[in-house]
């Protein structure tokens, strides 16, 4: 198995933890699904998700150019509220901060290692946010998956109420959460974690080399013909490999890889389509969880008649 | 009702009382200098921004309305002496102080959505489908650091941006739409159209018609206040002004 | 295609520009073509990772007429291939920061269409706007 590139975070205690959690605009609006049921995968295995209060969009994507501060800002004032957190006791010694949203994930990390490697830079944001307390560059920003795993797979299959029998998913990781590699949380080319915690809920777990292919991300507002094109290669090769549907962990993925079908559609008439799901909506399936929180009424391609085939949900009302 | 004995407001009424009655400037006892549009004058102390620059001879045809901090026409952007802050303010509400520079901004350009509320769906995405440039902004605050209102006009574009209407509508009720936010945005975002559309679609989508309100409509319609209505309209002045005097009040 | 340049202090400049936009060195790039290999996007770009990368180590501001850098979705494949460990993606940002800071978007809000931009994730439109917009 890789070795993440990143330390592992420290293991959460058995009994109930609350951390800090950012969902970013996306997952309180098109991706309230992914929220619902990672909120209700988290606690079913007692971690309580706390939104972090007056959190703001982290801006994605991270501002590559070297002189701007001011589009970094906006992540620099989340990390203030984790410590506000902290401060107000809503959490107690809990510096971390754990996001769904891949992109999210990317941006707040990058801007956390560049203000932490950069003294000068810090300052400034502080200065500039000088309505708020200085940013004393402890927050630690982790991804669910990688929480996840420091829990350990072995307890997340001992919470499995359903194993997800005969379900063949491919997982797709897309680029945010592996490149660049300083704030990946697996192996850029060959990632496998999404691939162990599907093995852990009992799906059978396809790998194909386009898991890790970009799927167009923010093309999609001027370019979806390119977006359309990326997202029929992933899908078709997953297809070929055996996939009945793909897994993702970022909400425009999601978007490109399963409402853009309709564009994928027109341009390739041969193309089946294929349910996208959040990988968290497994863990609920998986969990037993309950319809409530699976919100399969935001996936574009319905993912219930397959689920229905292999017996993991039920026939009506679902 | 007691009168307000507190010396610094003994020191307006007097310097007020100057400007406004048109006594000596003799009989002004305490003056400043301020900067107006980079011109120095020396004004009567404790005077409003407003009235200070009447006082100096400008006289308002634009920039000016209610002179209660309500309207939003009087934005001014100031800079205090000795320092590089970059303030804001109602004229009509802000006190004149010495060494101060100023500048009336009495319009900021902005259009305003043209769009009908009951044809739109209540999501966020009607308030980026109408203006589409709140995405862009950087939440640098600068926004909120320029309200007179001392609203979070951060806090409430954010709101907006992912759908939360009702903490948009709370969070930008007191907004007078002066202007001063928009024009200083690095996004070029105009806060207050947002706030506005996102105010309507939670008054109408929201929040649902209250009890009194349907009932009292009832009652118009069905004729109960018409009798009384009647009554009034036909009142001569002195007779309205007696009802007016001896009305119901609320107890103080 | 073989073509002669002269080099001159404006190219210098403008290599020092994107440096240090950058942060990169981009003399280092060998012109191995990992980067162009491995880009996902690369069968709709006029000009490939490589290419762009030559131009800007030439100092040639031709490089900025390209619609290359514009189609690049900032994945990083390439900034984790290389094996000069060179960030491309951060090259590809410079430039674009170049053409963004004049002013000059490269998409404009009002010409989306009011039905796509009621459906797309503010994702999307957040990434968009910061990556196309100055």
């Amino acid at each position: 198995m890789t070795q993440t590139k990143t330390d592992t975070p420290k293991p959460t205690p058995t009994n109930t933890s609350k951390i800090p959690y950012y969902p970013g605009c996306t997952l309180k609006t098109t991706a309230k699904n992914f929220e619902s049921s990672a909120i209700a995968a988290a606690r079913a295995l007692g971690i309580e998700l706390m939104e972090i209060p007056r959190w703001n969009c982290c801006g994605t994507v991270f501002s590559l150019a070297d002189d701007d501060l001011i589009h970094h800002v906006a992540s620099v004032r989340n990390f203030v509220r984790v410590q506000e957190m902290n401060d107000y006791g809503l959490v107690k010694n809990e510096n971390r901060l754990v996001t769904l949203c891949a992109m999210c994930f990317n941006t707040l990390k990058s801007t956390n290692l560049r203000v932490k490697n950069n003294a000068e830079d810090l300052k400034k944001i502080n200065d500039l946010m000088y309505r708020e307390e200085d940013y004393q560059g402890k927050v630690e920003v982790l991804h669910f998956l990688e929480l996840l795993k420091s829990i350990g797979f072995d307890k997340i299959t001992s919470r499995v109420k359903k194993p997800l029998k005969g379900l063949k998913i491919a997982p797709y990781y897309g680029c945010m959460i592996l490149r660049p590699q300083e704030v990946g949380i697996d192996d850029p080319e060959d990632p496998t974690i999404q691939r162990d915690l599907l093995v852990a809920l009992g799906a059978d777990s396809v790998d194909t080399p386009y898991k890790r292919v970009c799927c167009g991300s923010y093309q999609t507002v001027k370019e979806k013909d390119i977006v359309a094109e990326l997202a029929y290669d992933i899908l078709s090769h997953a297809q070929k490999e055996g996939a009945e549907a793909l897994a993702t962990v970022c909400p425009l993925c999601a978007f490109n890889l399963d409402n853009r079908q309709k564009e994928v559609k027109s341009k390739h008439p041969d193309y089946q389509e294929m349910p996208v799901f959040y990988i968290t909506q497994l863990m609920a399936i998986a969990f037993g969880l309950g319809k409530e929180c699976y919100g399969f009424d935001q996936n574009y391609v319905d993912p219930r008649p397959l689920l229905q085939s292999k017996s993991l949900i039920e026939k009506q009302g679902s | 009702m007691e009168e307000n004995k507190s010396p610094i407001m003994e020191r307006i009424a007097e310097a007020n009382k100057a400007a406004t009655t048109g006594i000596d400037a003799k009989d002004i006892k305490n003056w400043i200098k301020i900067y107006i549009m980079g011109k120095a004058y020396t004004v009567p102390a404790d005077l409003t921004i407003l009235t200070a620059m009447e006082y100096a001879g400008y006289k308002f045809v634009r920039g000016v309305g209610c002179r209660q901090g309500f309207c939003g026409a009087c934005a001014t952007v100031f800079r205090k002496k000795g320092d590089y802050k970059l303030l804001t303010g109602m004229a009509c509400q802000t006190r004149a102080e010495d060494g101060m520079y100023l500048v009336q901004i009495p319009f900021s350009p902005a259009e305003k959505a043209e769009y009908d509320l009951t044809k739109e769906p209540y999501e966020a995405s009607v308030l980026i489908k109408y203006y589409p440039e709140v995405v862009r902004c950087v939440s640098c605050n600068t926004c909120t650091k320029a309200c007179p209102q001392d609203l979070e006009v951060m806090d409430y574009v954010q709101a907006a941006i992912r759908g939360a209407f009702d903490s948009l509508s709370e969070t930008s009720f007191d907004c007078i739409q002066c202007g001063l936010c928009a024009i200083r945005c690095p996004a070029e975002i105009v806060q207050y159209n947002v706030a506005q559309l996102g105010r309507r679609m939670y008054g109408r989508y929201g929040q649902g018609v209250p009890d009194h309100l349907r009932k009292r409509v009832k009652e118009i319609t069905e004729g109960k206040f018409n009798e009384d209505m009647d009554k009034i309209i036909k009142c001569s002045i002195e007779e309205l002004r007696k009802i007016y005097t001896e009305r119901e009040k609320e107890p103080e | 295609m073989i073509k002669k340049v002269q080099i001159t202090p404006e190219n210098d400049k403008f290599l020092n520009k994107i440096n240090e936009l950058s942060g990169q060195v981009v003399t280092l790039c060998e012109q191995c073509g990992t980067c162009s290999g491995g880009c996902p996007l690369v069968s709709e770009m006029d000009i490939t990772p490589s290419q762009w990368m030559r131009l800007a180590q030439l100092g040639l501001k031709e490089v900025l007429d390209f619609k290359a850098v514009w189609v690049c979705a900032s994945c990083f494949t390439c900034t984790v291939r290389c094996p000069r460990k060179i960030d491309v993606s951060k090259v590809a940002e410079a430039l674009r920061q170049i053409i963004l800071r004049k002013a000059i978007d490269y998409i404009d809000l009002k010409a989306i269409p009011k039905e796509e931009l009621a459906c797309l994730p503010q994702i999307a439109l957040v990434s968009a706007c910061r990556k196309f917009t100055g």
